[in-house]
């Protein structure tokens, strides 16, 4: 027997409102809303679901609404009915929950606990409208001798490094996992924005070449999409050791999101369940990842910086520290509240640790041990405003990455439902007439909205501090107070309490 | 309990002033004395000093250290160390007058030292950094004990109290240089002990200050990656380590050195000409994390010149002039009138322009 679940959401429609104009019907992908022709009015079965918000932002007459459901097992505060439903959905199956979006449980939010400076008397607030307020930042390795050529002028000893005219960039999401028209408005913004965007796992699609120069390509254990031009035409290259959302795991993208391009841009067979590998097979060490480091380095002529991207896990300091000396030029740190297009319930919500401790820990490491020029440091999973991005550089990192609010700002309603690839917003989808409905001219408009509108508030926070320059904001910690934290997690932070002097 | 300086961030306002003559010829520091004098109101009493050069001829192949001591056995215990580590040419102790203005002083003395050659060659370090290291070990390991002056043929004088009344108190009439700098402190808090006055000695160099950097917490743990231990939590400590560790470790110049503490903004340095703005911009993308914002103005002594320099946004004042050979720098012009009464020349140079004045014949400084 398959026992029956309440649906958790139900869809209310307002009879007085509705003009059973049948939008909805049309645009629910997961079928919700029907047409009863006998009493000319809609009907909903709330069942189907995912409370993705579709039908309400297209409902003509606002007639629309989505509410938790009030049905209730008995009142335990130990098996809430979410527990008990997915009890009761396992034993119906048999199967391995599955999950998209970032981790949603109660966890404290480290960002919500950390207070910003501002300068008063003794030194002056900058007004942003009326100085240079500079986000700008190259990122790499900034190890350098002092060579000076014949006329005592300095030569450029440094590595390659990546210019952001924003300290933000477009994290890894794979075209696969999301659409052409997604990928299309992420690499247009970066291009108009000065940043980068990731390709994931998934390659890079013929028509995205010409985004070459803000464009990050990925290496990861399952190799999809990896080849000599791949990485000649990327500004960048991301090895993927591990994702916030789903660390320890490998990657599955089902094969109804294998369409044939998709197939084409991942060079693997069409309608086939692509699998990546927990670990990359030719990786069981950090002296392997060295190798792959340099073998990518040698592939493209040493022109490129190497990014290695770990999920934040308990250890990731001395991790941090290996890769740091194992040649990579950046790397990127992933926080357990990292979106994914699809993870076990179980890993994603139960696996990693927070961003803000694990960046904290491995910035003060690298600083420690006199490292910290060998790698830039950039961090994701999950940043979701320009406060966040503010707090994050001043407890060590170079840049950010942002890969939820990026899809919000596409029309995502985080309804975490990616992985059955029926994406009402044409998002996280393969599906022709859902991919279409994101319009790639509006979207990439409105992720440089999104930047530009953080980029000034970041500008007003930093004016504030009498900062006029995110350098000097960079492991800036006592431009932060922590408040409601505990001694021991003040001194993971590596800040004071609020109301303790400078 | 009163906390010390370097147990907490004081922010303080201030005056500097600076001299130099150029062609050698040394002074007094009485005309340090008056030049500050005229800027009484931008000190409160809780810190003033000087740093003089080419002070001490006789004795200039000697690193000269400045020590203060909070009680005898301190001072038995610091020379112990400094007898392990270096031949001690002369010690005594620094000579002062009684000024009822000045109370609670420390005892203060002064050693001449060469670092013991077997020593020195153990340790693998090249000279200065043996010095460094051991008058950084002084500072750190011994209770009671504070090296706050270091170089060669040159010295720090400092103390809590307004910078004229400091600079009678150590008879600086008596000593002359071919250039001087002074300061006089407005802290916010009470710095508790005299090594939070200023000058900050280290090695040759001094830096005086007048400012509150907001970039302190980055510049600081950066420097510290490179053995520097920023102890008092002062801005003119960590600017002081960050010229050490560019011109003395890295071998930049002190321009380049200007271009990465007060480096211009990018679009400026996008209108610069093309030589000039790769430089600049190499220099900022080497040391990102060494530039300084925040207002601050500075006066940098070192062997043979000084330099005086500015935030890039110039959020604090400075003012220079010329007369003949001898080239002046202050918070305020009046602290130069107060000397020369008629320059060839006054100006206030850019935000983030360095400014420099060197003695013509630079083997004379040593």
């Amino acid at each position: 027997m398959n026992m029956y679940i309440q649906p958790e959401y139900e869809v209310v429609r307002d009879k007085d409102r509705c003009i059973a104009c049948r939008v909805c019907e049309r645009q629910c992908a997961n079928l919700v809303h029907s047409f009863d022709a006998e009493t000319g009015t809609m009907r909903a079965d709330s069942g189907l679901c995912v409370n993705c918000h579709r039908c309400v932002c297209v409902c003509p007459t606002h007639a629309l609404k989505i509410v938790k459901s009030d049905d209730t097992y008995k009142i335990n505060a130990n098996w809430d009915n979410q527990t008990i439903n997915e009890v009761y959905r396992q034993a119906n199956s048999g199967g391995v929950l599955l999950s998209s979006m970032g981790n949603p449980k109660d966890y404290p939010v480290f960002w919500d606990k950390m207070l910003i400076n501002a300068s008063q008397v003794t030194n002056p607030p900058i007004d942003p409208l009326r100085e240079p307020m500079e986000t700008q930042l190259w990122l790499g390795k900034r190890t350098v001798k002092i060579e000076r050529d014949a006329n005592g002028k300095l030569k450029n000893t440094l590595p390659p490094q990546l210019k952001l005219k924003v300290p933000i960039m477009f994290s890894a999401m794979s075209y696969g996992s999301i659409s052409y028209n997604a990928h299309e408005a992420l690499a247009r913004a970066a291009e108009e924005l000065g940043t980068f965007y990731n390709t994931g796992e998934g390659g890079l699609h013929k028509d995205f070449y010409k985004y070459g120069k803000n464009t990050i390509v990925q290496v990861a254990s399952g190799r999809f999409g990896v080849h000599k031009e791949y990485l000649d035409a990327a500004a960048a290259i991301e090895i993927k050791m591990g994702q916030g959302a789903k660390p320890g795991i490998g990657g599955h993208l089902p094969g109804e999101k294998i369409s044939a391009d998709v197939s084409e841009t991942r060079m693997i067979p069409q309608g086939v369940d692509a699998i990546s590998p927990a670990p990359h097979h030719d990786i069981y060490s950090i002296e392997d990842l060295r190798q792959l480091v340099y073998s990518l380095k040698e592939a493209t002529d040493y022109k490129k910086p190497v990014i290695v991207k770990i999920a934040a896990v308990h250890n990731c300091a001395a991790i941090a520290s290996g890769i740091a000396r194992s040649g990579a030029d950046i790397i990127a740190i992933d926080g357990y509240r990292g979106g994914t297009g699809a993870a076990p319930t179980r890993i994603r919500d139960n696996v990693g640790i927070p961003i803000e401790l694990a960046l904290a820990q491995i910035d003060e490491r690298l600083r420690e041990e006199g490292i910290r020029d060998e790698v830039s440091v950039v961090v994701g999973g999950s940043v979701r405003s320009s406060a966040d991005v503010v707090k994050a550089i001043a407890l060590g990192a170079d840049a950010c990455y942002i890969g939820t609010a990026a899809l919000l700002a596409l029309g995502c309603h985080l309804c975490r439902s990616c992985h059955t690839g029926k994406c009402n917003w044409g998002i996280a989808t393969q599906i022709p007439e859902l991919v279409k409905r994101l319009n790639p001219d509006v979207g990439y408009k409105r992720l440089v909205n999104l930047v530009t509108a953080w980029n000034h508030e970041i500008q007003e926070m930093m004016g504030g501090m009498g900062i006029n320059s995110v350098e000097a904001l960079r492991g800036n910690r006592l431009m932060l107070r922590g408040i409601g934290l505990t001694d021991t997690e003040l001194s993971v932070l590596g800040i004071k309490y609020a109301g303790e002097s400078m | 309990m009163l906390m010390r300086e370097g147990q907490f961030r004081n922010p303080s306002g201030c005056a500097v002033t600076g001299i130099i003559d150029r062609s050698g010829r040394r002074m007094s520091g009485e005309c340090m004395i008056r030049s500050i004098s005229v800027m009484h109101d931008r000190s409160n009493g809780l810190g003033g000093g000087f740093a003089g050069y080419g002070i001490y001829p006789h004795y200039k192949d000697f690193y000269a250290f400045h020590l203060f001591f909070d009680n005898e056995s301190a001072r038995a215990e610091t020379e112990s160390f400094l007898g392990r580590h270096f031949e001690i040419a002369y010690s005594s102790q620094i000579r002062t007058r009684k000024i009822a203005s000045i109370t609670d002083e420390p005892l203060i003395y002064r050693y001449f030292v060469t670092p013991l050659s077997r020593k020195l060659a153990d340790s693998h370090l090249d000279e200065r950094e043996y010095v460094a290291r051991c008058a950084n070990r002084v500072n750190v390991r011994i209770k009671g004990a504070y090296v706050f002056s270091s170089g060669k043929n040159m010295g720090v004088f400092k103390g809590v109290g307004f910078p004229e009344d400091i600079g009678r108190y150590y008879c600086l009439e008596e000593y002359e240089g071919y250039a001087w700098t002074c300061h006089g402190r407005y802290p916010t808090n009470t710095p508790g002990w005299w090594g939070g006055a200023h000058p900050f000695g280290f090695l040759d160099f001094s830096v005086v200050h007048n400012g509150e950097i907001s970039s302190y917490d980055a510049n600081r743990r950066y420097i510290e990656m490179f053995g520097y231990k920023c102890t008092l939590q002062t801005d003119t400590e960590v600017i002081t380590y960050i010229i050490d560790y560019l011109v003395r470790k890295r071998g930049l110049t002190l321009e380049e050195t200007a271009r990465v503490i007060a480096a211009s903004f990018w679009s400026t340095i996008e209108d610069k000409p093309q030589d000039v703005r790769e430089q600049e911009t190499l220099l900022r993308r080497m040391f990102p994390s060494l530039l300084i914002t925040g207002p601050f103005s500075v006066i940098l002594g070192y062997t043979g010149g000084l330099m005086t320099l500015g935030d890039r946004l110039k959020l604090r004042s400075m003012v220079c002039a010329e007369k003949g050979d001898v080239a002046y720098m202050a918070s305020e012009e009046s602290a130069i009138r107060a000397i020369q009464p008629d320059p060839d020349k006054v100006y206030s140079p850019a935000g983030g322009e360095p400014v420099i004045f060197e003695l013509y014949d630079k083997e004379r400084a040593l």
